[in-house]
């Protein structure tokens, strides 16, 4: 199996082979093979947008479940800011944290808290000589995986920080410690996440070797327990540590807005996302600062292991912010916290392309475009890549045939019984006319659903 | 013969939306074959600028890539009204852009300086209502940048 740890998986039962997914996969990871999706481990950045397109419910999130915590003696929530916006009709961020506590946590440690360090030390590191201007945010850990695979020259754009979560979870485990006197073993810390992709920073994160997360829990799982026990909270405790500026990173735009005067841009949803990232390689945006960029539509929000759609939850966001101060949280002294700071880089990792040598790479592009050209250009998908050139790649890379095609095989087969039939014996005849009217495996699907 | 990898555009001059088309394809081409990025990212800006031109400029025209392992040839031949002084063109600011393309951000008179300045060579022919062909060309692990 793949030595790469993927938070988005495949279930095999349930998936029909249809074409949605690979046609919408924004690094090209995944094929349909024998009938079944395949996702292409190298390539896969786990944003999760072919679960939120799957009709069939086969691209399933993988995430721990709420009774992990049980076997840890101190047992910490890290709430993601996105769970705010779940909740109708809610004025006071206490409720929900005091609700987390009636689900068995010890403690709760807000991740808006430690959002708003992050964005006084971004605001620090942005007056800095010599930085790689416009800084990228480090916020969205399937956009660094995407900018890994795809911007090569973006890499050293990155903000070099650790993601509020991260973060939110060393100075937690630290202050536990401390408190409490128990072993790292003892204490569970565990996020209450937006998106698989977060699962996949815990397991595997990005500058940094081991996270101080212990375990990931989804939204989607954790909301309906805490609806129901937040009816019932009567005495709320003064636990809430957020001001505006915390909170609103629930939402795109927030961490951009955090940094008060820096010319910025905000994107949202992969395909923008893509866009602007090949404009900044291309050096198209000019006098922009700071770019905050995030996988998924509306910002965290907007993650596929939410309830709310992501612009009510918004709403309810901005709802939640009104009466509360700018700032809570704040850096003990003018300066970076060290435990901020990646280890190490971001690093380009060249999977897609072709072969690592340029001479051979060239002879192999060359047989793509020939390939490309015998290929009808229809991109239907029925072949199991998501268009025609896609398919002649593989070929040429030696993980499919041209065969796979159903015209060319169509094609084939046509010839084939025509050159025997000229021949007098026409062995074939019944057969190719059966498979004139077999369907295309493209119909066959579009039938079992 | 040399291996390479030839390419030819059409870019058209009525469709304003898919002028850069042909640049962006170029680059496809270029990060899949594992091509130096920052030859990648010269050649990108380099051709993007001279499609533009030939779009708001010259109502269109072709532009032909040659992909060497070292090095990156684009020749961009168009019809137009030519260019009446190459020098005063070259110069930084230096525009005759029409207002509706300035109010869509282009015609800040950046085009040619930036050719010049991120490629290893740039020769510009030209004739007064003939066309104008421009031959670039980017050096992989130069270090003109
Ligand atoms: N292909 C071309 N045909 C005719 N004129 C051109 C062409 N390319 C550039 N020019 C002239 O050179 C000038 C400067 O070009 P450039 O530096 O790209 O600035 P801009 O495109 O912003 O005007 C243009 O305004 C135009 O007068
Ligand atoms: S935008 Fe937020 S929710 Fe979506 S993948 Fe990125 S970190 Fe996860
Ligand atoms: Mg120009």
């Amino acid at each position: 199996m793949d030595k790469v740890f993927h938070s988005v998986t495949l279930d095999s039962n349930k998936c029909v082979g249809c074409t949605n997914c690979i046609k919408r996969c924004p690094t090209e990871a995944i094929r349909v093979r024998d009938g079944k999706a395949q996702i292409i481990s190298g390539r896969c950045i786990d944003c999760g947008q072919c679960i939120r397109i799957c009709p069939h419910y086969a691209k399933r999130p993988v995430y721990d479940p709420l009774s992990v915590i049980d076997s840890y003696k101190y047992k910490i929530a890290l709430p993601a800011p996105a769970l705010y916006g779940q909740f109708n009709d809610l004025d006071d961020i206490d409720i929900i944290l005091t609700g987390l506590l009636g689900l068995g946590f010890d403690h709760v440690a807000e991740v808006s808290a430690a959002a708003e360090l992050i964005s006084e030390a971004t605001r620090i590191y942005m007056s800095k000589k010599g930085i790689k201007r416009p800084v990228i945010s480090s916020a969205c850990p399937a956009v660094l995986r995407l900018i890994a695979v795809r911007f090569p020259d973006l890499c050293e754009h990155v903000l070099p920080f650790v993601s509020p979560m991260e973060a939110a979870a060393m100075i937690a485990r630290e202050k536990a410690r401390q408190e409490t006197g128990l072993s790292d073993d003892d204490i569970g810390i565990f996020f209450i996440s937006p998106c698989p992709a977060k699962v996949t920073d815990v397991k595997s994160p990005i500058g940094k070797a081991k996270s101080s997360v212990t375990g990931v829990l989804a939204i989607s799982e954790v909301f309906p327990k805490l609806a129901s026990l937040m009816n019932k909270v009567g005495e709320t405790e003064p636990l809430s540590q957020s001001g505006v500026i915390g909170v609103s990173w629930a939402g795109i735009g927030g961490e951009s807005a955090a940094l008060l005067n820096e010319q910025h841009l905000a994107a949202d949803g992969i395909e923008n996302v893509i866009q602007v990232l090949e404009g900044l390689e291309d050096e198209k945006f000019r006098g922009l600062d700071f770019i905050e960029l995030s996988a998924c539509s509306g910002g965290c929000v907007g993650g596929v292991l939410t309830v709310e759609n992501p612009y009510v939850a918004r709403a309810r966001v901005q709802r939640l912010r009104k009466y509360l101060p700018f700032s809570c949280s704040h850096l003990p002294t003018h300066a970076i916290p060290e435990y901020m700071n990646w280890e190490h880089s971001l690093e380009f990792s060249p999977v897609m392309e072709l072969s690592s040598d340029i001479t051979k790479a060239m002879k192999m592009m060359s047989e793509i475009d020939r390939i490309s050209g015998l290929l009808p250009g229809l991109d239907c998908g029925s072949c199991g890549a998501p268009s025609c050139r896609c398919l002649a790649e593989d070929i040429v890379k030696g993980g499919a045939q041209i065969t796979d095609c159903v015209f060319i095989l169509r094609e084939r087969i046509h010839n084939i019984s025509t050159t025997l039939a000229s021949m007098g014996s026409n062995p074939l005849a019944s057969v190719q006319e059966k498979m004139m009217r077999m369907p295309s495996p493209m119909q066959k699907s579009d039938r079992d659903e | 013969m040399s291996s390479s990898i030839s390419l030819h555009f059409d870019v058209s001059g009525d469709d304003f939306t898919r002028a850069g088309e042909a640049s962006t394809q170029v680059k496809k081409t270029l990060k899949k074959i594992g091509y130096d990025s920052d030859a990648i990212r010269r050649v990108a800006i380099a051709m993007y600028e001279g499609e533009i031109n030939m779009v708001i400029h010259a109502g269109g025209g072709t532009a032909d890539v040659e992909i060497y392992p070292d090095r990156v040839d684009i020749v961009l031949t168009d019809e137009g009204p030519g260019i009446e002084d190459v020098e005063k063109a070259m110069t930084a600011g230096f525009s005759t852009a029409p207002d509706n393309v300035r109010s869509l951000g282009f015609g800040a008179g950046m085009g040619l300086p930036n050719i010049e300045k991120y490629t290893d060579s740039m020769r510009i022919e030209t004739e007064i209502g003939v066309g104008t062909k421009m031959f670039l060309s980017v050096n992989a692990g130069g270090s003109n940048s």
